[in-house]
């Protein structure tokens, strides 16, 4: 009874006397509060397709099938090419943002050369600017380089708008590697090309993690360039389909569709949160607030 | 053993000094893939943005200088001023709602209670989904036919007809408010929590020997300590609202009666749905421009030169 309360480290104004009780069922309601959504979507997309639009809405299903999914085939040229159009933007941005970043990132943290702060601001300032401005001249830039309506030219913009995060996570990350361990390879005659391959790859390897997520959930989701970019039905990404799909045949929406199509967009970047979610909060906190 | 000690020393010295002059341009060669690429996909369009923006510029055929009569035009373009206004009305409401959302969260899964971590995972989840998803998702969430918050409502005793909310001047606002709070509140409240998480512990314990009490502390220590957090999300906030697009044009499609046409929406419609690109570019310059001001002012009120 009569012992003192321990100093909790970390709580915000620190010990608090509320019932923790009260606590969690505040905590509890918005969980399903901010869950209910995805849930209930996950579950409507199971149901037979009279059910995932029945109105009234019901909640369980009478029993689950995967018909809605296979209905979703129906739109376009079929849903895996449409998840494929995404997987195949988001990898090639993924792999672009990696190189580019860790380069940069390499370059500025170890090396003196000319213009190298203005080039280092002038990356970093892009940030300022809403790339929603630059839209109109991007597209005419795409159609002059016969990019427009392609996948590599829409990763090509994804990867520039992933580069200010990029280079600035990686620069942190290089700067951070003590120096003695690239004077060591040096003296082992190591180029700075192969140390980078060698040496430093993986002692930066959380900041490549983080830049790479980034940039795959940035791609996937991405929504108005690729809606301007690509104009052609064979060549839409998952989020353009899914308003296809939600304008529906002949006025009339088919909802069970649309649900199957939400956890198919869902489901990835839900598994590589949970999975990654270290690199990912890490690069929010450290990348955003450190600066 | 004295004379390895000594060359080691020497070529550590000799790999120093070559550094700075023989390898000049070796940094170059590393950042210059990132800049080759922020020139030609960010630097060049914004240039033409601006060249853009003083030519009437079809999509097809001659474009021709015509000064500033793009800008001249937008005096008297009401659209354009309904839409300027509509996104700053809705960046006024959607902001505060967010924090205070994010701040109570942040709040919750900072204590140190266990599986709270598990929380913090749960409320930060719809913000991994992309906003063109989410949009979609809340329009089946809040049709009046088949979505689940009407019926939830109506089964509560809140509301005896269902609500056309995506189509009913009074309701589309909220509606959007809360489908975006839902979206991005966990963004905020990570933000926000790191920011918490940074004040040195020992300040809440002198301040609890001095008697202060939870609300005090949080008062006179947590919040004004905070303000470089609460500037950095603010500004991630405002802009991310000011450049709404994904959810005006999915949900609503800028209807009730244009109400919903956010100035991105607008843009693009110039641009893309009227080919008219010169007029486009001119209100993305004044976009830009709005948006570099407000960013600017914001990190000037909230400026913070405490150091901890």
């Amino acid at each position: 009874m009569a012992t003192t309360a321990q100093p909790r480290s970390n709580s915000a104004p620190v010990a608090i006397r509320w019932q923790p009780i009260l606590i969690y069922v505040v905590c509890i309601v918005l969980a399903i509060l901010f869950l209910f959504p995805i849930v209930w979507t996950g579950i409507n997309s199971l149901k037979p397709p009279s059910e995932a639009s029945a109105s009234p809405p019901t909640f369980l299903p009478s029993r689950i099938e995967f018909e809605n999914y296979a209905k979703l085939n129906n739109y376009g040229k079929g849903v895996w090419t449409y998840v494929s159009n995404s997987l195949v933007t988001a990898l090639i941005t993924v792999v672009g943002s990696v190189v580019l970043s860790t380069l940069a990132g390499y370059g500025f943290a170890r090396f003196n050369f000319p213009m190298k702060n203005v080039s280092f601001i002038l990356i970093l300032a892009t940030l300022m600017i809403p790339f929603q401005s630059i839209l109109i001249p991007l597209f005419l830039i795409l159609t002059q380089l016969r990019l427009q309506n392609t996948l590599f030219g829409l990763s090509l913009v994804y990867i520039t708008f992933q580069l200010p995060f990029g280079v600035f996570i990686m620069r942190n990350a290089f700067a951070s590697v003590p120096r003695e361990i690239e004077e060591a390879a040096l003296l082992d005659g190591c180029s700075a090309l192969s140390m980078l391959y060698r040496v430093m790859f993986a002692l930066v390897r959380p900041g490549i993690i983080t830049v790479g997520i980034y940039a795959f959930l940035n791609s996937w989701n991405e929504f108005l360039a690729a809606l301007i970019f690509m104009t052609k039905e064979a060549n839409f990404t998952m989020p353009i389909l899914l308003t296809s799909v939600r304008s529906g045949y002949y006025g009339a929406i088919d909802w069970g569709a649309l649900q199957a199509g939400l956890m198919v967009s869902i489901i990835p970047c839900v598994l590589i949160f949970l999975l990654l979610q270290r690199y990912y909060v890490g690069g929010l906190t450290g990348g955003a607030l450190k600066g | 053993m004295g004379i390895a000690s000594f060359r080691r020393n020497t070529a550590a010295r000799s790999a120093a000094q070559t550094t700075p002059v023989g390898r000049r341009y070796t940094g170059l060669f590393f950042a210059l893939p990132a800049i080759i690429f922020t020139t030609i996909f960010f630097i060049l369009p914004l240039l033409m943005t601006a060249f853009m923006s003083l030519h009437q510029w079809p999509l097809l055929g001659q474009s021709r200088f015509i000064g500033l009569e793009n800008y001249v035009n937008m005096t008297r373009d009401s659209q354009f001023w309904n839409s300027l206004w509509f996104t700053t009305r809705y960046t006024l409401l959607v902001t505060p709602a967010i924090f205070i959302l994010a701040f109570i969260l942040a709040l919750l899964v900072n204590l140190p209670l266990r599986l709270i971590g598990t929380f913090r995972t749960i409320y930060f989840l719809p913000a991994v989904i992309g906003l063109g998803t989410s949009s979609l998702l809340w329009v089946w969430l809040l049709n009046d036919r088949v979505g689940p918050i009407n019926s939830l409502l109506n089964q509560l005793g809140l509301m005896e007809r269902p609500v056309i909310w995506l189509a009913d001047p009074n309701a589309v606002m909220p509606a959007i408010i809360v489908s975006i709070v839902w979206k991005t509140a966990g963004f905020t409240m990570i933000l926000l929590l790191a920011g918490m998480q940074a004040i040195p512990t020992e300040l809440y314990e002198v301040a609890k020997v001095d008697g202060a009490n939870y609300w005090q502390r949080m008062r006179f220590i947590m919040l004004p300590l905070m303000r470089r957090t609460f500037a950095l999300a603010l500004v991630l906030s405002v802009i991310g609202s000011y450049l709404a697009f994904d959810q005006f044009y999915i949900m609503t499609a800028g209807g009730p009666q244009n109400q919903t046409i956010s100035v991105v929406y607008w843009i693009y419609k110039n641009s893309f749905t009227n080919f008219n690109l010169g007029y486009g570019a001119a209100l993305s310059i004044i976009l830009l421009l709005i948006l570099v001001v407000l960013s600017a002012v914001q990190l000037y009120i909230l400026r913070d030169d405490t150091t901890y």
